[in-house]
């Protein structure tokens, strides 16, 4: 081997090492928040204006308030390209730098950090997504998913399709279709929707869609046409949303019978069948525009100086204000934290303690700058999620609008729901460790 | 017996009763048939020219789409936006074969084939970091493809042809038998299939290489343009695009790497077999199933024919 080879192997394995250094600050100089994000690959249209807001807003707290407490948030951000082994690997990655919580942003990298939170001491905030059985936080003291379950969600669809038909009693004989991508995010509904099935008398229709097939959904829709369902809530996700509201536009399904989940409303799943997708539903627990004075803000701070990597006119849209909500749970974690642990600077433990102690009231929304942006939320020590309410957004031909009042989950179904699947994933995961921690006085 | 009657009997039955689902299928199925031959051809192209598998295919065809959409958003009128993509794809041709195929030459197929995955992640980086990770929505009205649908009645029931898809299996329809022709009867053409038979004897009788890897890999940029505007149509211009390249990997197998034909008879069988398949046999298995039943299709064709459909037989000496 020459020496120009031996250079060549050294300049690249130097190259190949340099991620691992530590790059600038480090979790001493302030609080570490790793923010797992996909700008890049099939599901960018989805992550993107995510991680977007999230990103936006934790850095406008530093550039307006000096960070949280006085302590400066160190925001650094893991692309997974909504891959779980990527996702793993960003994992192992933060892990060294004393992360205060993890967003995985993927049902599917979601599963497998819920056994490392409790052994890793770093809270994961699955923030209406994951697993819906760990909002039972008597089994699941390290993970976290306010302000609703996968399971709030489709109980919330079925609840609404009740009211439109006149009644629950009036579901029976009923189909309703599931449209879903053919993982573990999509099939998350599925149990709650079969219970649902069973006590109200409808009929549930199942259509998968698989990864490789997002854009090429025509033997699904050929299935629906077939089958008629009534009703279909589709719980989709990237570029599997706009082929699947255009299909629906193609078939001429009833756009308004045509029910997202909060994943399947960004504006770009919408926006490709432009007018022909009006009156197309989607749930959400966010509202969207501007006009917020916590977005005046981050245009102020951060976006108007430069500091962000949003495009002015996608400031406000649906999923980057997702993303904002997102962020400023993370913020009331680290005050209550800071709070309950009298430290400036705070680590995972310490934010476990402070979700777990989460309450964004209506008047601490409005504190926050953000009146109405969001229904207020609590999580306790039992219950992680809160099973907050939902609206439906409308595609109005060009951007959403509010579609409907608050919708409350069917708690009385979906809760018992939880705490039998809760208990069915400690039995089948041996050695499942019973809780130990105090619960903190809010 | 259940079991027996939902496999055999069931689903004839179906197409009996609603032969106006039936048609929509194959409608449907010959839609994604002819774009997936047009996919296959852009592989079978640049095979022929070079016993390369190009990797870089799927990406070609989100580069192509975006470059074209990303130009109109900058202000570009959209058929200059179009002509201009098309000097891009020529562009990426040459430089394909001055940096990555010329000093290649006489390496090992594997080292090209691994060049062609540098390649694809080459396109992915260089593509985002000018377009952005951001879907975009194709600028089919723009480009003057036909919107809305033509309904009509049959056999008590409806089939509907959506104009866009007629649009698509038309334009490539074209394309697909303009280079069928192209590669099979014009001077160029005979090159290409001398460079295919024997790269040492075509450049003994004078056949420029160089000349002949520049027109593949720009027919098959064209080839991924057209793609990237007909899926993009259906759907939305992002990354996503370039899994739709995996659908043609089926169709390879079953109508042979090297064969112009084959590409096309294969993505029709393909794309109608597995809609059939899914649609009629789907439910029986939970659906979701095109996705394998594609290859199960290739499969038992290869079964009676391993060279695929039009493929060569090959006999070697052992």
């Amino acid at each position: 081997m020459t020496m120009k080879s031996y250079l060549l192997g050294a300049a690249v394995a130097v190259a190949a090492g340099l991620p691992l250094l530590p790059v600038g600050a480090s979790a001493a100089d302030g609080i570490y928040v790793p923010l797992f994000s996909y700008r890049t690959g099939p599901f960018a249209g989805s992550g993107t204006p995510i991680v977007n807001g999230m990103a936006d807003y934790l850095n406008m707290l530093n550039e307006r308030d000096g960070g949280i407490g006085g302590v400066k948030l160190i925001v650094e951000e893991c692309e997974t390209g909504y891959d779980t082994k990527k996702g793993l690997e960003c994992y192992e990655q933060v892990k060294s730098k004393n992360p205060v919580l993890t967003n995985p942003y993927s049902t599917g990298i979601t599963l497998p950090l819920i056994g490392k939170a409790a052994i890793d001491k770093i809270p994961v905030l699955s923030m209406a997504y994951g697993l819906s059985a760990s909002a039972d936080g008597s089994n699941f003291p390290w993970v976290f998913n306010p302000p609703a379950t996968y399971w709030d969600g489709a109980s919330m669809f079925v609840s609404y399709v009740g009211k439109q038909e006149g009644g629950l009693d009036k579901l029976k004989g009923k189909k309703l279709g599931l449209v879903y991508l053919d993982a573990p995010y999509g099939k998350e509904p599925i149990p709650v929707l079969e219970a649902l099935a069973k006590d109200y008398g409808f009929e549930l229709k199942l259509y998968p869609v698989p990864a490789a097939e997002m854009q090429n959904q025509s033997s699904q829709w050929l299935n629906i046409r077939r089958d008629r369902p009534d009703w279909i809530y589709l719980q989709g996700f990237g570029a599997m949303n706009p082929t699947a509201v255009k299909e629906a536009a193609k078939n001429s399904y009833p756009m308004d019978h045509l029910i997202g989940n909060w994943w399947a409303g960004g504006d770009d799943d919408a926006r490709p069948a432009g007018a022909d997708a009006k009156g197309y539903l989607s749930l959400d627990f966010n509202q969207v525009g501007t006009d917020f004075p916590v977005i005046q803000d981050i245009l102020k701070h951060v976006v108007d100086k430069g500091k962000s990597q949003t495009p002015k006119e996608k400031v406000g849209e649906n999923l980057y204000n997702r993303g904002v909500l997102n962020s400023m749970i993370i913020a009331e974690g680290i005050r209550n934290a800071q709070k309950l642990s009298g430290k400036k600077v705070i680590d995972g433990t310490d934010m476990r303690r402070g979700l777990e102690t989460l309450v964004i009231s209506a008047a601490r929304l409005k504190e926050m700058g953000a009146d109405g942006f969001a229904a207020p939320m609590a999580v306790t020590c039992a219950d992680h999620s809160g099973h907050n309410a939902a609206y439906m957004a409308k595609w109005d031909g060009t951007k959403w609008t509010k579609g409907s009042d608050w919708i409350e989950p069917i708690k009385a179904k979906v809760m018992p729901l939880i705490d039998e699947a809760s208990k069915a994933y400690a039995t089948a995961n041996a050695g499942w460790p019973k809780r130990s921690e105090a619960c903190d006085a809010k | 017996m259940d079991i027996l009657y939902k496999a055999f009997i069931d689903p004839f039955m179906q197409m009996g009763a609603a032969p106006d689902l039936f048609v929509q299928t194959l409608w449907d199925g010959l839609v994604a048939g002819v774009l997936y031959s047009l996919i296959a051809l852009g592989f079978v192209l640049i095979f022929k020219a070079s016993g390369v598998f190009n990797f870089a295919q799927g990406i070609m065809v989100v580069f192509a789409a975006l470059t074209l959409v990303g130009l109109h958003e900058k202000g570009v009128p959209a058929y200059l936006a179009l002509a201009i993509t098309i000097g891009i794809m020529f562009l990426l041709a040459v430089g394909v074969e001055k940096l990555m195929l010329r000093p290649l030459v006489n390496q090992p197929d594997i080292i090209l084939f691994m060049a062609t995955f540098g390649l694809t992640y080459f396109l992915i980086g260089f593509g985002e970091l000018i377009f952005g990770g951001d879907p975009k929505v194709m600028i089919a009205t723009q480009l003057g493809l036909p919107r809305g649908a033509i309904d009509f009645k049959f056999a008590g029931g409806f089939v509907s042809l959506q104009k866009i898809d007629i649009a698509a299996t038309i334009i490539a329809s074209i394309m697909v038998a303009s280079l069928a022709i192209f590669f099979q009867k014009t001077r160029i053409g005979r090159a290409l299939r001398a460079v295919a038979d024997s790269h040492k004897a075509a450049l003994s009788v004078g056949i420029s290489l160089e000349q002949i890897w520049v027109i593949v890999w720009f027919a098959a940029g064209l080839v991924a343009l057209a793609t990237g505007i007909m899926w993009g149509a259906r759907s939305e211009v992002s990354f996503a695009l370039e899994i739709i390249a995996l659908k043609a990997l089926p169709v390879l197998i079953l109508g042979g790497f090297t064969s112009i034909p084959g590409a096309i008879a294969g993505g029709v069988i393909i794309g109608v077999g597995e809609k059939i398949g899914e649609f009629y046999w789907g439910p029986l298995l939970g659906s979701g199933i095109e996705t394998w039943l594609a290859y199960v299709i290739a499969l038992v064709f290869l079964l009676f024919r391993p060279q695929g459909l039009f493929g060569e037989k090959i006999i070697e000496r052992i």
